[in-house]
């Protein structure tokens, strides 16, 4: 649907929405008061801790509060909101090159890190930890996510086409920091022009690859990915640093070339618009923390027959329903579906007809956990790896008996792993009491046999 | 302006659904079997009519009293699995079959292979197989009795005893011929290969035309409705098996191809043995189910009681499959080799 159309930069909003927590780990600390004047680019809450990262202004402008606000997660959380000045130039707060061929990767990393980046694919996870190579471990490749993570999303494609020279950049440094011999980018087949715009500006010195993939959901998941372009398996419950690899979204990479070449935090980000239930669908670039009624009323508004808006994308995003929530750096998309789209369809018993079987991309057995789930033997499914299970949504896609599958799943995974973080908290406990009572027990001993 | 905020609706990803449900899988099975269903009558002229309208009458009745009653509109029924089940115990019963006969067996279909075991979906056994095995228990007779096939010119005479009463001795006499395989195990008498693909032989309604039922299944496997394994599995064991057997000795047992094409081989293979339901789902157990099958299948041929075997080995196997399931799990991505527990 948005394909073709170049990615267009929106007005700025009146107010931006930045919430504290748009990334996983611990939320940001703020670092500016109510009242204050911040300008675009400016530093506005500071990470804690290494899984953090901090939070710029998206806008110049003034605080105007930092209170509980609409958060895309469904509850309310802290946020920054500040009101736009409208007579502002929005330049960036500190505009120029940054040096990095003389940086060590510890510096590179903390760069980063500053610059607030997150993975924009839609996990959000903080770009420094996932560079961070562990002591010991080393990184053969480093991997390029070119492929849309979902269905509907075009984020990515226009992003290869748009910001080639800030991607190439970005390898640059992340394979200087990495340590790595080569990279890989990995697109789909659908993309064809991306494929070949990339290919055609690799830079001669850039060990650099593209590698044509074929067109499937879940193709940009970051083990399918790994196994498509290198066929190395990561093992279960590791991460793909065990196999030497390290995977970044294109986004993410051009985002770092941008931080590199302008000194650019991640202030701003590129989402799809699209669906049949928004009138204009379009790939726009926009401040992060514009309100989600702001972007759709530029894209001439929602239908008349709006069911769903979703962010992110059918098979793995998020409904909202509340259009006041923000964009976040972690939103690649906004999805709008219709009523005929989204019908909520009868349930049928299972006829073992397997189409999850093969549907599943890392060969699960959906229906017989579905069934499981079902009946609440969720310690059952433990030994059925359960726990591998990325929620990817395939099997309730295909399913003919529209079984909620993956919505089940999700459920069991949810109290498998609490169970576990309780049976951890009991065992650590226990032996600390063990320990207690003997070191008491020995005390007593003392005594009765001083006396 | 602001966006007005409209309804909007709350749930969980994923919110596209593949636009196939069960019903839409269940009409395509009964699209498939149309060419085979025509056959029946153009060989068996209407008595093939009346077991089929009677077989669908009788499993669609025992559902609707089952599984729910009341408006159709809610009902299972409208799944559609019971008028397959109707529709292919019909293709393995005799022409001459009384039709009170069919109609018990169907009921018997559904409430044996199906309601006792928790309904759509829970069933070990393959309802239309269970009703024909309930059937040949009570009437072997009646069973195994086989009209003459013949063509649209007597599409009106009836082929046997179809309008007798409930437990009167229908009558069997009249006119009685024996199936291929008959008089392949019983007088050793081969029948052209081409008649059995084509259908022009005595048999039971919809196993004669060998050729239009894999037209069926080609159809299913084409919109993946259909697992092919078991089928391609089934032939080539049974082909394998028989060839080995025609090297050993061939005066006393056929070779490859009639074996294949005769009896309820290819309607069993295609969509007995695939009712997904009863068959394993991992892709490896497809294969071992379908081995196991072919294997049985020429057994009872040649080494049984019966000329024909194809009902009792896929419910044997259909015993199997929660076994072949288990010991068929696929290895997961990333998971280990071998050891699994």
């Amino acid at each position: 649907m948005t394909r073709g159309r170049l990615i267009e930069r929106i007005p700025f909003p009146d107010e931006v929405i930045l919430p504290l927590s748009q990334h996983l780990g611990a939320p940001s600390k703020p670092v500016v008061a109510v009242g204050d004047t911040v300008h675009r680019g400016q530093l506005i809450a500071e990470a804690c801790g290494f899984v953090s990262v901090p939070l710029h202004a998206s806008v110049t402008g003034r605080v105007t509060a930092i209170e509980k606000r609409f958060h895309p997660s469904g509850r309310p959380s802290e946020a920054i909101v500040i009101a736009c000045d409208p007579t502002s130039p929005q330049t960036l707060y500190e505009e120029g090159p940054l040096q990095w061929e003389n940086l060590a990767t510890p510096e590179l990393l903390a760069t980063i890190q500053d610059g607030g980046f997150v993975g924009l694919g839609g996990a959000a996870f903080p770009t420094h930890v996932k560079l961070a190579v562990p002591e010991g471990k080393r990184v053969q490749f480093f991997l390029v996510n070119g492929c849309e993570c979902e269905p509907y999303l075009t984020t990515d494609h226009r992003i290869m086409l748009e910001y080639t020279e800030s991607i190439f950049l970005g390898i640059r440094i992340i394979l200087k920091m990495l340590g790595a011999e080569k990279t890989f980018i990995g697109v789909e087949t659908n993309k064809w022009d991306a494929i070949a715009s990339l290919r055609d500006q690799i830079p001669a010195d850039l060990p650099c690859e593209v590698i044509p993939l074929q067109t499937k959901y879940p193709q940009g998941a970051e083990k399918m990915l790994i196994k498509a372009v290198l066929h190395r398996e990561v093992p279960s419950g590791r991460l793909p640093i065990d196999v030497q690899v390290v995977v970044s979204n294109v986004g993410t990479i051009a985002g770092i070339g941008e931080l590199f070449a302008y000194g650019q935090p991640l202030i701003e980000r590129v989402v799809t618009v699209t669906g049949p239930g928004v009138h204009n669908p379009s790939t726009l670039l926009m401040p992060v923390g514009t309100p989600l009624s702001q972007v759709l009323d530029y894209c001439g508004g929602l239908t008349e027959e709006i069911a769903q808006v979703l962010f992110g994308g059918p098979m793995m995003g998020s409904a909202q329903y509340n259009l006041q929530v923000p964009i976040m750096k972690g939103t690649s998309g906004i999805l709008c579906l219709t009523e005929h789209q989204v019908l909520s369809r009868r349930e049928y018993p299972c006829i073992r007809c397997a189409a999850c079987l093969d549907a599943c991309p890392v060969f699960l057995n959906p229906s017989l956990l579905g069934s499981l789930a079902r009946s609440g033997r969720y310690d059952e499914m433990l030994g059925l790896h359960i726990l591998d299970c990325m929620e990817c949504g395939s099997c309730s896609y295909v399913c003919p008996s529209n079984i909620p599958l993956v919505q089940r799943f999700r459920v069991a995974k949810g109290l498998l792993r609490e169970q576990q973080a309780r049976e951890k908290v009991a065992k650590e406990r226990e032996a600390r009491e063990q320990q207690e009572r003997a070191k008491v027990g020995g005390d007593v001993q003392e005594k009765v046999g001083s006396k | 302006m602001s966006t007005e905020a409209p309804h909007l609706i709350l749930s969980t990803s994923p919110f596209l659904k593949r636009p196939v449900d069960t019903p839409t899988i269940m009409r395509h099975v009964i699209y498939s079997l149309i060419p085979v269903m025509l056959a029946a009558m153009f060989y068996f002229g209407v008595s093939a009519l009346l077991i089929m309208l009677v077989c669908v009458a009788g499993c669609g009745f025992t559902e609707w009293v089952f599984e729910g009653r009341g408006p159709l509109r809610d009902s299972p029924i409208k799944d559609g699995s019971a008028i397959v089940t109707g529709i292919l115990l019909a293709l393995t019963l005799p022409p001459g079959l009384p039709l009170w006969m069919a109609f018990l067996g169907a009921v018997m279909a559904i409430i044996l292979g199906k309601v006792l075991f928790g309904g759509l979906g829970h069933n070990v056994f393959n309802p239309s197989l269970t009703g024909r095995a309930f059937l040949q228990a009570c009437f072997p007779v009646a069973l195994t009795t086989w009209a003459p096939y013949g063509d649209l010119g007597r599409f009106l005479a009836l082929r046997g005893d179809n309008l007798s009463l409930p437990f009167l001795k229908p009558q069997f006499d009249a006119v009685s011929t024996a199936t291929p395989l008959a008089m392949m195990k019983f007088e050793s008498q081969p029948t052209e290969v081409t008649n059995l693909l084509l259908g022009s032989t005595s048999g039971s309604l919809g196993e004669t035309a060998a050729l239009l039922i894999l037209l069926g299944g080609g159809y299913l496997t084409y919109r993946k409705f259909l697992n092919w394994r078991i089928p391609v599995g089934i032939f080539a064991t049974v082909f394998l098996f028989a060839t080995l057997l025609n090297l050993i000795n061939a005066e006393k047992y056929p070779a490859g191809p009639f074996h294949l094409f005769s009896g309820g081989l290819v309607l069993g293979a295609v969509f007995m043995a695939t009712d997904p339901v009863t068959s394993p789902v991992t892709q490896k157990g497809a294969w071992v189910f379908a081995a196991g099958v072919g294997l049985l299948v020429v057994a009872i041929r040649q080494f049984g009681g019966l000329p024909e075997g194809v009902m009792y080995s896929i419910l044997l196997m259909n015993a199997f499959t929660p076994l072949i399931d288990r010991v068929t799990q696929p290895r997961i991505y990333g998971g280990r080799k071998k050891g699994e527990s």
